[in-house]
């Protein structure tokens, strides 16, 4: 925390000091984000500030025996600073966003937070807050079963579809947790069939029962990061460089590209990875007189071949 | 921000919360130590500065002037400063505690944890480790474009914005001038909507697509948000007014898994081949995910599509 953050932070430490009498240094530093030794440096700051005057009687008493804060004279500031406009809509943005998926049963709870905050924070957060939308997806209909087995603890028996490699495999998956990104839900879950944690779109879930078997993912199996796009190459894959046109040009937006040069005229150069040789063909096909393989040439030779054959079905036929 | 600085200014607010009548600038640089005792004009840039600062994190300072008084009086009015009392039920704590970890990732990450702090410190019981589904539910929303701070400023001190700007597709990056009415999150991708003045029309930009700084333009307040805007509903692309039509797509047994599902009918079409009736609404998106299946799947018609199909494979080899 920078030191222009001091003052914001100065004024909720002493009501939070107030609130919590007896709090011990330790567990007050983590929750203000500061080492033991911060924290004491703030105390001791505020033990020189007061009232007018700054007579002993009128400046805040703080001590931190044994690491037992005690406050004291400081009701002036008691009461924290109210929730800044940027605070308010945070948080009414994520609650909102929240109250767009019903499958989770805090409907009420949530409509009686929102109208507390809204009431708390005044009219410019309100209006902010209905100013920036996080739109969820079409919920799919996998959402509440999903919900359910996480509910529940049981397993999860699904047939997932796999874009990448046009593949639809049965799974069973004990469902660990599951994540939201940008309005999109994925689960992340041991998969039998992997033998490891695996995430799982939802909308790509063709089908999901709830299994009477008790979900039973090993001890040691920690819930999958989510990554945007869940594109996730690995550094070993090969590099693949492709040149685009403005036409072309979202692949650049759409897939994370190590290195993207501007060629003019909207043309862009871009080195992407990707774990699927199969994949990479299939966007190349898809690109057609928009983008062409620079690097590999082994890619690009497959993309020729696989777009020979595919015309030659249209030919022989016309 | 100076360790002495920092004590002037906590010691301004208690001063300025302590008093019930308005204090003249002369009266507050007798009673806050710090202040230039000397020279009036030292002290004058200092205190503006001061007064600046604490407005900036949120302090409301209150100016009267009476018309028999020389100087204004300054003051905070504790109703206007304090948050209010807010209690919260074990369920409303739950989706606070996940609403505020919404952000952790993102440009308002500060501002969500500032909320939480500001909440713990006035004796808000909230609850990180439960949440919703036992914890097994996460919510998060990324904003990986740089322009997002600038955007998410303008929009909540509703000033207009300036940046340069590559359309989809367009060969040439454009300045464009807009009001903007909000910012939306669709499928991992967020959105300004707002009036283009040089169009003169409301219009939708994707942040990805912005090149370089978002300049702000005009008065904080300046511009106007419609009332009945929706802005999520101008984000979502709409082909409600184009006719859908069926494709007919011949496809290898056993392949296009992801064509299949899609498909409405599913018919056996000789030797090893199926037939598929697969509904589209433009030809090009149609061909750009079928000739992804290469040689494994063949447009019969409509011709259009079938067309659209040919040209893009020829596109490949050009």
């Amino acid at each position: 925390m920078s030191t222009a953050d001091r003052l914001p932070r100065l004024l909720a430490l002493v009501p939070y000091l107030m609130s919590h009498p007896g709090a011990q240094v330790p567990e007050v530093a983590k929750i203000f984000g500061l080492s033991e030794k911060q924290l004491i440096d703030d105390l001791q700051l505020v033990w020189m500030c007061g009232l007018p005057g700054h007579t002993p009687g009128d400046l805040i008493d703080v001590s931190w025996d044994g690491g037992e804060i005690v406050i004291d004279n400081a009701e002036t500031i008691a009461r924290p600073l109210r929730l800044g406009v940027d605070e308010a809509s945070a948080l009414l943005v994520a609650l909102r966003l929240l109250a767009e998926m019903p499958e989770f049963g805090e409907r009420d709870a949530l409509a009686r937070v929102i109208a507390k905050f809204e009431r708390a924070s005044g009219e410019g957060a309100a209006a902010v807050s209905s100013q920036v939308a996080v739109e969820v997806d079409a919920a799919p209909d996998a959402l509440p079963v999903v919900n359910e087995a996480l509910r529940r603890r049981r397993r999860l028996s699904l047939r997932y579809y796999v874009p990448g490699r046009d593949e639809i495999t049965p799974r069973e998956v004990d469902p660990m947790r599951l994540v939201v990104v940008d309005g999109r839900p994925y689960l992340s879950g041991w998969c039998y069939r992997a033998e490891a944690v695996r995430l799982f779109r939802l909308d790509r879930m063709l089908s999901v029962d709830v299994l009477d078997v008790p979900a039973d993912p090993p001890a040691d199996a920690v819930a999958d990061e989510v990554t945007p796009g869940v594109f996730r190459p690995s550094p070993t894959d090969e590099l693949v460089e492709l040149e685009l046109t403005a036409e072309g040009r979202w692949v650049a937006e759409y897939y994370p590209c190590e290195r993207v040069t501007e060629l003019g005229e909207g043309r862009v150069r871009v080195a992407l990875r990707a774990r699927d040789q199969g994949w990479l063909v299939r966007l190349a096909l898809r690109l057609g007189d928009t983008g062409r393989v620079v690097s590999p040439v082994s890619l690009d030779e497959s993309v020729r071949a696989a777009a020979t054959a595919a015309l030659n079905r249209y030919e022989s036929v016309s | 921000m100076s360790r002495r600085k920092t004590e002037r200014l906590l010691n301004l607010v208690i001063c300025l919360l302590a008093t019930r009548r308005p204090l003249s600038a002369e009266h507050i640089r007798q009673a806050v130590p710090g202040y230039d005792a000397d020279n009036d004009e030292a002290f004058q840039r200092m205190f503006e500065r001061d007064k600046n600062e604490l407005r900036e994190i949120g302090i409301p300072i209150e100016v009267h002037k009476d018309p028999w008084e020389e100087d204004p009086g300054y003051r905070i009015v504790r109703s206007a400063y304090e948050l209010p009392e807010i209690t919260l039920e074990p369920d409303e704590a739950a989706v606070v505690g996940l609403a505020a970890q919404v952000w952790q990732r993102a440009s308002l990450a500060e501002a969500a944890s500032g909320a939480l702090l500001k909440l713990r410190a006035g004796g808000v019981q909230t609850d990180e480790a439960h949440g919703v589904l036992g914890g097994a539910l996460e919510l998060r929303v990324d904003t990986q474009d740089p322009s997002f701070p600038a955007l998410w400023e303008a929009v909540r001190d509703r000033r207009a914005v300036r940046f340069a700007y590559r359309a989809a597709a367009s060969q040439n990056v454009l300045t464009r001038t807009v009001e903007p009415w909000g910012v939306v999150s669709r499928r991992g991708r967020w959105y300004m909507v707002g009036h283009d003045r040089d169009r003169e029309a409301p219009r939708v930009f994707r942040l990805s697509r912005i090149s370089g700084p978002v300049t702000t333009l005009g008065r904080p307040g300046s511009v106007v948000v419609p009332e009945d805007v929706d802005i999520k509903s101008m984000v979502v692309y709409s082909d409600a007014a184009v006719r859908e039509r069926t494709a007919l797509i011949r496809v290898r047994r056993d392949t296009c898994q992801g064509l299949r599902q899609v498909a409405k009918a599913v018919r056996p079409a000789g030797e090893g081949w199926d037939e598929l009736d697969v509904d589209f609404t433009d030809p090009g998106r149609l061909a750009g995910w079928i000739v992804g299946f290469a040689a494994d799947a063949e447009v019969v018609g409509p011709p259009d599509a079938r067309d659209a199909v040919i040209c893009r494979l020829k596109g490949v080899l050009a």
